[in-house]
């Protein structure tokens, strides 16, 4: 049992924790900018890359550099917007995603360019986890991925229901063109979105770094179940993305224990396709998602 | 005296397809004007044209004498025009008071002070104001968006068909706001199906045909014409 707690319930609120992060953004694009963004991943990978580099410059902690790398991510994603998507806002939806799909190869292969393809890290070494009552044992890491994860959320919760540009956000979500009949900057509620969006992806990939590696395909790999935790959750939701990222994650987890016999029920190497068959079965049972989202 | 709001002469539509063929009204200070006229006449699409949401190939649109004509929505709403359309005129998923925080998003000043005096003209809001508006009934969502448009304190109001779905009582009461919201001092151009009740309160009236003025008198006027009488109101007065 402990070993469930350990290897399977704790790594799985760590990765949910990251998916919850990263589906904000891309539910938020959705709701906001009314497309799926392909590029969301790669944005991350990107931000995992520019605090690779301060590392480099600095040598201080991931965490302390996040910040800084969150201004240099939103950045990018504010002028990705300027420069791509501004032109397509009347296009059909179809375009702005195959714009996106092809603004996450332009990314992907800038960041390969500059910063090579192979394996890296940020802290070398092994961290050893705390052991509390001779049996549960969390890793440091662990620890701090976790809690910074909450407090992002509830910063994002703060955002949305607390600040006028928030709620103005909320707004146009639920129905762009009153938002527009009411005086309300669409303009500065997009810009708005790409900042949080490209915030917290720069944070869900700077968390992942730090409990895995660094790598230039370490976002793109983890853009599916962050899709289908919008969906679980109801695209659209920002609370739907945060629920349905921990549900991804810690089901993700614990389909690889040995519910039956000694052998993990899902071997580790099929755990990405949980995440897949929960989003089909999430869409054909209850497509609007767990707190009912926008059906597209 | 000059006119709250003016269209004068307006041709236009959306895209290829004209549906205003020349449309004149205008609105004095204070007064509640309804536009009427079957389905197709063009009555919301006039409305829209005032609001910037139509692009207008000939005639003009003036604000208390000055020319907004083609002005987009987000500057009307600046000028102090406010519009109710006539579906998804509510954030359904925003609280009853965050709707009506958004209908001051153009503010920069202190809101608190208006937002007690449109709860005070809607008490029926007040139970509900942490409740998504979207749980509300329909006639509680009609005063959510006539207040959110009121935050704005606007120079005028349009709403479009503020009647339509909702059961006799409440189209009554729904009325009944629409008298007391003018009785404050802001006039009024309503677009509704129920003529006989819309020219009941309203000071002049305006009868659309085909995108074009067909009639225009006092709303007892309208009420009291033989041809508005079989049109509109199921056969003669």
């Amino acid at each position: 049992m402990i070993e469930f707690v350990n290897f399977h319930l704790i790594p799985g609120i760590v990765l949910g924790s990251i998916y919850a992060l990263g589906a904000i953004g891309i539910t938020l694009t959705f709701g906001i900018l009314r497309f799926a963004n392909f590029a969301h991943g790669e944005t991350m990978t990107f931000g995992v890359y520019v605090t690779l580099t301060l590392i480099w410059v600095t040598g201080l902690h991931p965490l302390v550099l996040l910040p800084l790398a969150m201004v240099v991510t939103s950045a990018v994603a504010l002028s990705m917007d300027r420069v791509f998507y501004k032109p397509l806002r009347a296009s059909p939806t179809i375009i702005l995603v195959m714009a996106s799909f092809g603004l996450m190869l332009m990314l992907r292969s800038v960041t390969q360019f500059s910063w090579g393809v192979q394996l890296q890290s940020f802290q070398p070494g092994i961290q050893r986890p705390y052991v509390l009552f001779d049996a549960l044992r969390i890793s440091p890491k662990h620890i701090v991925i976790v809690i910074a994860a909450i407090i992002l959320m509830l910063a994002v919760h703060y955002l949305l229901t607390r600040t006028k540009i928030g709620k103005a956000m909320r707004a146009m979500a639920d129905s762009p063109e009153l938002a527009r009949l009411t005086g309300i900057e669409t303009e500065r509620v997009i810009k708005a979105t790409w900042i949080v969006g490209a915030s917290l992806a720069a944070a869900a990939g700077v968390f992942l770094a730090i409990d895995t590696h660094v790598e230039t395909m370490m976002g793109f790999k983890i853009l599916l179940p962050l899709f289908a935790a919008a969906i679980l959750g109801g695209v659209g939701s920002p609370y739907g993305a945060m629920l349905g990222g921990l549900v991804i994650g810690i089901v993700e987890e614990i389909s690889t224990y040995p519910w039956i016999g000694d052998a993990p029920l899902v071997s580790p190497g099929y755990k990405a396709g949980v995440a897949f068959a929960l989003m089909v079965v999430m869409l054909i049972w209850r497509p609007s998602g767990l707190l009912r989202g926008r059906v597209f | 005296m000059t006119a709250v709001l003016e269209l004068d002469d307006v041709v236009g539509g959306y895209g290829e397809t004209q549906i205003l063929h020349g449309v004149s009204l205008r609105v004095e200070p204070g007064e509640i004007v309804a536009i009427i006229g079957p389905n197709g006449a063009g009555k919301s699409t006039a409305m829209k044209a005032v609001f910037g949401l139509l692009r207008l190939s000939s005639g003009a649109v003036r604000l208390a004498g000055q020319d907004i004509t083609n002005t987009p929505p987000d500057q009307v709403v600046k000028q102090g025009v406010c519009y109710v359309p006539q579906t998804s005129n509510i954030f359904p998923t925003l609280t009853v008071q965050e709707n009506l925080e958004m209908g001051a998003y153009v503010r920069d000043d202190d809101i608190r002070p208006r937002l007690a005096e449109i709860y005070e003209m809607f008490p029926d809001l007040v139970a509900k104001r942490n409740q998504p508006a979207g749980t509300l009934s329909g006639g509680q969502r009609q005063m959510v968006a006539m207040g959110k448009a009121l935050m704005l304190e606007p120079k005028i109001l349009l709403v479009d068909e503020p009647t339509a779905g909702l059961s006799p009582k409440i189209r009554g009461e729904i009325f009944h706001i629409i008298r007391d919201i003018n009785a404050t001092g802001t006039p009024i151009l309503m677009v509704e199906q129920n003529a006989k009740q819309a020219l009941g309160i309203a000071a002049r009236g305006y009868v659309l045909v085909d995108g074009r003025n067909r009639l225009e008198d006092t709303g007892q006027g309208l009420l009291a014409n033989r041809e508005v009488g079989e049109m509109f109101l199921g056969g003669g007065t």
